[in-house]
């Protein structure tokens, strides 16, 4: 067994005199994703493909003194009524290769990519972030995701035949697999500056395999694993195998019932509170004062959401071809059509007929048109105000143990984050809420994560 | 005689495995130096050694000119997984991607994956054509001008410039389109090391832009040469759209002349060409092979990378190109200008509408 070195409460950070420091938040940035809150129509918006995007926000969040970029992942091109859906932004690089570049222009970001454990095999992927975990020196992070997605397994060789039920089992397996073939490699020795090989092999319910992995152990021992689901088995996964968990919960009260149930989790697999952080996706818009704030808000979820988009949103919910319909009228009558698959590729939105009904109680109440009622019940912001404002509430929802930090999921490639860069950071450093520089050179150290354990030989 | 077209030189980076940045980059510098075509990373499941497309494309940003050549094997990796990094590749290089086509031949890498069993060389090579024949189209899944970005209608894309490639190999089916837009180059350069007699030599002549070949003297090359050629133009490509390169493996490791170098010692056999001795006689076989015409350059293994590379680009390249054979910078961004080879058309450029 390993010692542990005794630890204050997560997060907290003990002055001399023994005082608790203000709790420091954790920051990563959302690559703009391939939906409709990226802003593709503003004269600002720039390539979504281009090498110069990834670079900019990357060298942005570095300057800002974030923990992490963040790269999410889609295998598929989605669909909707069996057409290549074409109102929003759509197209991306593939991660790992990209964040490899990326920590050529970065010297202590993290770096994240969102990879799928179901079409890919944890040999090769292990390899993969190992190798950017040594070219990073030490900044590599893993997204896990899995799909029982037929449609998307369409362009494997696997398929897409895993059941929802065996998503998590496949995740969990993959997950202490990779660990297996990271800790492989013997520590390094006089005459072997690497370590050597040593065979691994597993057998288990999903992977049977043995061999040798090529890559020594890496700079943070494992990449950091971060985990996105908020289901029982997603929470349970969490706490027992990821670092960080990402979040929808975007209100203080459900944050904080969130965060107590998953840190709850923890003990029952011997780790500490400290050990898992918790960071919800959360968007930002500034003003000079709160209601310019507001109004720059409003303007651009009328920017996400066209009048295309708001019938788009409108198909999926209904299940059925609303085109007729005028995103400025009401909403329509008839009732949706819950065995319809007209949209591939995206998550399923819930019990169609109680959206709808929802979307037009709120429509008639408030005598909203299609698309301000999509406008209503879809764009949301996470915090709009001044930077003082910004800055307050997000270290309110740190202290009250709602999160740990943020997954920031800007609306405009590149320059997204420049605004919260230049005029939050400096107010949450004020606070002693945030580092002024990087005390460490591996993303597991600006975490405040543990070293992860290797196992004994033979073990 | 026709003016001999010039001559091309890449050469392989890799030798005892190195994890960390700073070595690659410094390597590839120096064949950026001396301006070579691109460098090759060779890579394996079945020994030591970090990914090599991951290694390159950290490289890419530390780099301007030179061609980035992983090594990426077909036979474990998934075909939408291949095209997709190496189309990234190319995104974050700005168009100087290639990717070398490699099988993973044995047992040991089969159990690896655990999903199936070795398979005989001929399947392997025929697969990996599948394999580049996929990735092509999954780059040209999305036309050039795909993006219109047109407020008018609401369309980030035209979705009529979008396809499906509906691809069906022996073992393997794809849907498509891409994830990721037509790389810069529209099509990543292919390279093919093509044993002689091998399986790999049909899946070269079909599917290569850039062909390795064995040969101990410049007619047993140019032999080579015309039979690719041949089998190329019988698979409906120009055969002129196909570079041959020699494979030379090198250590500059002794002094000038320690023996009788080069040409006429070399042993003639499938290992081919090999040069051992000094910078200049080096730079003299590279020229009478040249001027001979029957190849189009060299891809060059130094023995020892870390030595030989700069002694290869400060010494041998030098030589060459005080003698005007050999360019002294790159006049072009990208790899395939590099080689003088156009940038493809894209296969469904005029099919109308998707499936």
């Amino acid at each position: 067994m390993t010692t542990r070195t005794p630890r204050t409460a997560p997060g907290t950070r003990r002055a001399a005199s023994g005082a608790p420091r203000t709790r420091r938040i954790h920051l990563a940035a959302h690559f703009p994703g391939v939906n409709s809150t990226t802003v593709w129509a503003d004269p600002r918006s720039r390539s979504q493909i281009d090498f110069s995007s990834f670079e900019h926000l990357a060298r942005t969040a570095e300057r800002g003194r974030f923990d992490f970029f963040f790269l999410a992942e889609g295998l598929r091109l989605r669909e909707h009524k069996g057409l290549i859906h074409d109102l929003d932004v759509v197209g991306r690089p593939e991660s790992l290769t990209v964040l490899s570049a990326l920590a050529a222009v970065t010297d202590r970001l993290g770096l994240a990519a969102t990879v799928n454990a179901t079409f890919n095999e944890p040999y090769e992927l292990a390899r993969r972030l190992a190798t950017l975990d040594h070219l990073s020196a030490g900044r590599a992070a893993w997204n896990v995701v899995t799909s029982s997605d037929a449609f998307t397994g369409e362009n494997f060789r696997r398929g897409g035949y895993l059941d929802r039920a065996d998503r998590y089992t496949r995740a969990a397996e993959f997950v202490a697999t990779a660990r297996e073939l990271w800790d492989s490699w013997t520590p390094p020795g006089p005459d072997a500056p690497y370590g050597e090989p040593r065979r691994f092999a597993h057998a288990g319910a999903e992977f049977t395999i043995e061999g040798e992995f090529t890559v020594p152990r890496s700079p943070q021992g494992h990449p950091v694993v971060i985990q996105a689901g908020d289901s029982d088995e997603g929470r349970e996964f969490a706490a027992s195998a990821a670092d960080v968990v990402f979040t929808r919960h975007g209100t203080l009260e459900a944050g904080r019932a969130f965060y107590d149930d998953v840190k709850a989790r923890l003990a029952a697999y011997g780790r500490q509170p400290g050990d898992l952080k918790i960071m919800p996706g959360a968007t930002v818009v500034l003003g000079d004062t709160d209601a310019d704030a507001r109004e720059r808000a409003a303007a651009i979820r009328e920017q996400q959401v066209s009048p295309q988009n708001a019938i788009l949103a409108l198909e999926q919910v209904w299940g059925r071809d609303l085109s007729a319909y005028d995103p400025d009228g009401p909403l329509p009558d008839v009732d949706p059509d819950p065995d319809a698959a007209l949209a591939q590729g995206r998550v399923r939105i819930g019990d169609p007929f109680e959206v709808a009904a929802r979307w037009r109680a709120l429509s008639e109440a408030k005598g909203l048109s299609i698309r301000q009622t999509v406008i209503e019940t879809t764009a949301r912001q996470s915090f709009v105000g001044s930077p003082e404002t910004v800055a307050e509430e997000m270290h309110t929802f740190v202290t009250e143990r709602a999160a740990d930090g943020f997954i920031l999921v800007p609306h405009l490639t590149p320059g997204g984050l420049d605004d919260f860069v230049d005029r939050v950071v400096p107010l949450l450093q004020e606070r002693g809420a945030f580092r002024t520089e990087y005390e460490g050179a591996t993303l597991r150290s600006h975490l405040g994560l543990p070293d992860p354990h290797r196992k004994a030989d033979g073990a | 005689m026709p003016p001999i077209p010039p001559l091309l030189l890449a050469a392989e980076i890799g030798g005892p495995p190195r994890y960390d940045a700073a070595h690659h980059v410094g390597l590839v510098r120096l064949a950026e130096r001396g301006a070579l075509d691109f460098v090759t990373l060779r890579d394996s499941f079945a020994r030591p050694g970090p990914d090599a497309l991951e290694v390159l494309a950290r490289v890419a940003p530390a780099t301007e000119r030179i061609g980035l050549v992983p090594t990426v094997t077909t036979t474990h990796t998934e075909p939408f997984h291949v095209s997709t990094a190496v189309a990234t590749l190319d995104w974050v290089s700005r168009g100087r991607a290639g990717w070398l086509v490699e099988v993973s031949a044995t047992e040991a890498e089969a159990k690896l994956f655990g999903r199936k069993p070795a398979a005989p060389a001929p399947a392997l090579w025929r697969e990996a054509g599948e394999v580049a024949d996929v990735a092509a189209r999954l780059w040209d899944s999305w036309e050039d001008d795909a993006e219109i970005r047109d407020t008018s209608t609401g369309r980030f894309v035209d979705r009529a410039k979008l396809h499906h490639v509906d691809f069906t190999g022996t073992d393997f089916t794809v849907r498509g389109p891409s994830i990721v837009p037509r790389p810069p180059q529209g099509h990543p350069v292919t390279v093919v090391d093509a044993v002689a007699g091998g399986h790999s030599e049909q899946t070269a002549a079909r599917h290569a832009d850039v062909v390795l070949v064995r040969a101990g003297r410049p007619e047993e090359a140019a032999a080579v040469a015309e039979r690719l050629r041949a089998r190329a133009a019988r698979h409906g490509r120009d055969p002129g759209s196909l570079r041959i390169l020699v494979a030379l493996s090198v250590d500059l490791g002794g002094g000038e002349r320690p023996r009788e170098p080069g040409l006429d010692s070399a042993p003639s056999d499938a290992e081919g060409l090999h040069h051992s001795g000094g910078p200049v006689d080096l730079a003299e076989l590279i020229t009478r092979w040249h001027t001979h015409g029957a190849v189009d350059g060299f891809h060059l293994t130094p023995l020892f990378p870390e030595r030989d590379l700069e002694r290869l680009v400060n010494g041998t390249v030098a030589l060459l190109q005080h003698r005007g054979l050999f360019r002294t910078f790159h006049p072009g961004g990208t790899l395939r200008e590099h080689l003088g080879l156009a940038r493809p058309a894209n296969q469904y450029a005029s099919a109308g509408e998707t499936s």
